[in-house]
């Protein structure tokens, strides 16, 4: 498994998301896209799982240029994307929901080997089997956005903002399920506001700032870098501080 | 006694009638928010096609039946596909006005055809007969009409609940996205959509045309009309309330007859009255859903 992202480029009418952005995932890593508001982040996603138009550049798969092929197309080569804001179906069961995730696999053995590792990952939504989607929690329903997308058996996982909007105790919770996936061979990608928990976490990050990538490094060195940690992870430098905060 | 059975086996089938044709404009309407306003029409291009078929082709009937379920549905989707596919991104009313603009052209495109002058529906003994039930005289139709509706709606049911192509039209009809990255294809589950809605109004078409045996270029007009309110009045977008509201309206209007004979000049009107009133009390309809939708 190998992603390349080359110099892709995505406009909205005349506005440039994307201005010619290039990063790898390899094979059983985690990486991280992180970067402010309105940087491009979900945009280069909806790119790769076939959402999005591109305007320029390539998305090689696996020596493949998926750039533009139907996003089913994408989903059968083992690429998914838990989207931005969980869109789960909220009037089918966590079953249902389950079970559409696995919409283009057809071995009835398989799926339901997978529903069972989906169940142990997530015992809550065992519970839950047969509530509609619409009544669970936002965290429940995050955790079955990421059931549902492991339901297709995916290689490479790749998820928008999963913490967004998950009270602390829940979004360490999420990051648990991301490593223990990760551990169980899946390669993923991740959004995220969260810079601390997701450097943390990953492999390898890159930074995006308004439609460029501005750094990139091993998750720990970007952890340390002055500059993210200034953006991103809200330690200033001393000489910032402003007079009332000095106390 | 006598009397209300026949009123009651009168209102099922036009209620039966009413639902087969609701449930297009509820299921279009689930995947696209769209009233397809060219559902009559192409409900009256089946009748033409029954017409042609029998009494100028002479088929035998179940040939031309199953012909004109499939001319009909295909009919839909190429309407979906000419006429609603290139604007699916673009704003809701213009995607209407090309209905609106389907409607008016297959209106045309009869009336150049098959000229104006009404034509009659040509009439299949097996259906048409009258036969004695219970010491009262039926047309075996009015006993028909609610078996093969109810049937069809059985197997509608099990399709939308039960198989795959159903459960991609379930999540279309939420979520786009979410769908397609499910690996759901929008095109082909849309058409389907259209396809289904289709050959359900080609039945009732059928139907339509045994018991009202007339047929001119705007004859899916009225039927069209009413059994939009039908689904708008079940809460559209909602396949049980399509049928419910069907058969409310059918029942309306048969009682309104029954009893008040006088009035019976007004029974278009009627229905317009009753989904004022529904709508006023029950804004999404009798079954119409809670969450706001994207429209
Ligand atoms: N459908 C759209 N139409 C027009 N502009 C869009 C659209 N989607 C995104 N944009 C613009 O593209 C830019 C990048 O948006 P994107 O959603 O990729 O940002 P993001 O990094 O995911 O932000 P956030 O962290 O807030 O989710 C923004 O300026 C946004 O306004
Ligand atoms: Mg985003």
């Amino acid at each position: 498994m190998r992603l390349d992202i080359r110099d892709l480029r995505v406009s909205y009418g005349g506005i440039k998301a994307l201005k010619g952005i290039s990063l790898s995932v390899d094979e059983g890593k985690i990486v991280t896209l992180i970067g402010a508001n309105g940087a491009g982040k979900s945009t280069t996603l909806r790119a790769i799982s076939g959402l999005q138009k591109v305007e320029s550049g390539a998305i090689v798969y696996n020596d493949e240029n998926i750039t533009g092929m139907p996003a089913k197309e994408i989903v059968r080569r083992g690429i998914v994307m838990v989207p931005e804001g969980r869109r789960v179906f909220p009037d089918m069961s966590v079953r249902e929901n389950l079970l559409i995730g696995a919409f283009l696999r057809t071995n009835k053995a398989q799926i339901e080997e997978d529903l069972v590792y989906v169940y142990t990952l997530f015992p809550r939504l065992k519970e839950r089997t047969w509530q509609m989607a619409g009544t669970l929690s936002g965290g429940e329903q995050q955790m079955l956005a990421v059931g549902r997308a492991l339901m297709s058996r995916p290689k490479l996982l790749i998820m928008d903002e999963p913490s967004l909007g998950l009270a602390p105790l829940v979004v360490r919770d999420i990051f648990s399920i991301i490593r223990r996936v990760n551990e169980d061979g899946i390669t993923v990608l991740l959004i995220e506001q969260n810079a601390n928990a997701a450097l943390r976490v990953a492999h390898y990050g890159y930074v995006l700032e308004t439609g460029s990538i501005a750094l990139e490094g091993p998750g720990r060195d970007l952890l340390v870098n002055p500059s993210v940690q200034e953006a991103y992870l809200g330690k200033q430098r001393k000489k910032d501080k402003k007079p009332q905060e000095a106390k | 006694m006598g009397t209300f059975l026949q009123h009651l086996t009168n209102a099922l089938s036009l209620g039966s009638l009413y639902a087969l044709l609701a449930i297009g404009y509820t299921m279009v309407y689930g995947v696209l928010r769209l009233i397809n306003f060219a559902h009559g029409e192409i409900f009256m291009i089946s009748m033409y096609t029954v017409f042609f078929g029998l009494a100028i082709f002479l088929l035998p009937w179940y040939v031309i039946f199953i012909l004109t379920i499939v001319v009909t549905a295909l009919l839909g989707v190429l309407a979906e596909r000419l006429a609603y596919r290139p604007l699916r991104d673009a704003p809701r009313i213009s995607i209407l006005i090309s209905a609106i603009a389907v409607s008016y052209f297959l209106q045309n495109l009869a009336t150049v055809l098959f000229g104006g002058r009404p034509l009659t529906f040509p009439q299949v003994p097996l259906f048409t007969d009258v036969m004695a039930l219970g010491g009262v005289r039926i047309p075996r139709l009015s006993i028909l009409v609610p078996l093969i509706a109810a049937a069809l709606l059985l197997m509608l049911t099990f399709l939308i609940k039960r198989t795959k192509t159903g459960l991609a039209m379930r999540a279309v009809a939420r979520d786009y996205d979410a769908a397609r990255l499910m690996g759901i294809d929008l095109n082909w589950t849309i058409a389907v959509t259209f396809f289904i809605g289709s050959a359900l109004a080609g039945v009732g078409a059928i139907m339509w045309g045994m018991k009202y045996p007339q047929i001119n270029p705007t004859v899916g007009a009225m039927p069209g009309i009413k059994c939009f309110i039908a689904a708008v009045l079940g809460g559209i977008g909602n396949t049980a309330g399509a049928v419910i509201g069907g058969l409310v309206l059918g029942f309306a209007e048969i009682m309104l007859v029954a009893l008040w004979p006088a009035l019976s000049g007004y029974r278009d009107a009627f229905a317009f009255v009753l989904l004022i009133v529904v709508l006023l009390v029950k804004p999404t309809g009798l079954m119409g859903e809670k969450t706001t939708e994207k429209v």
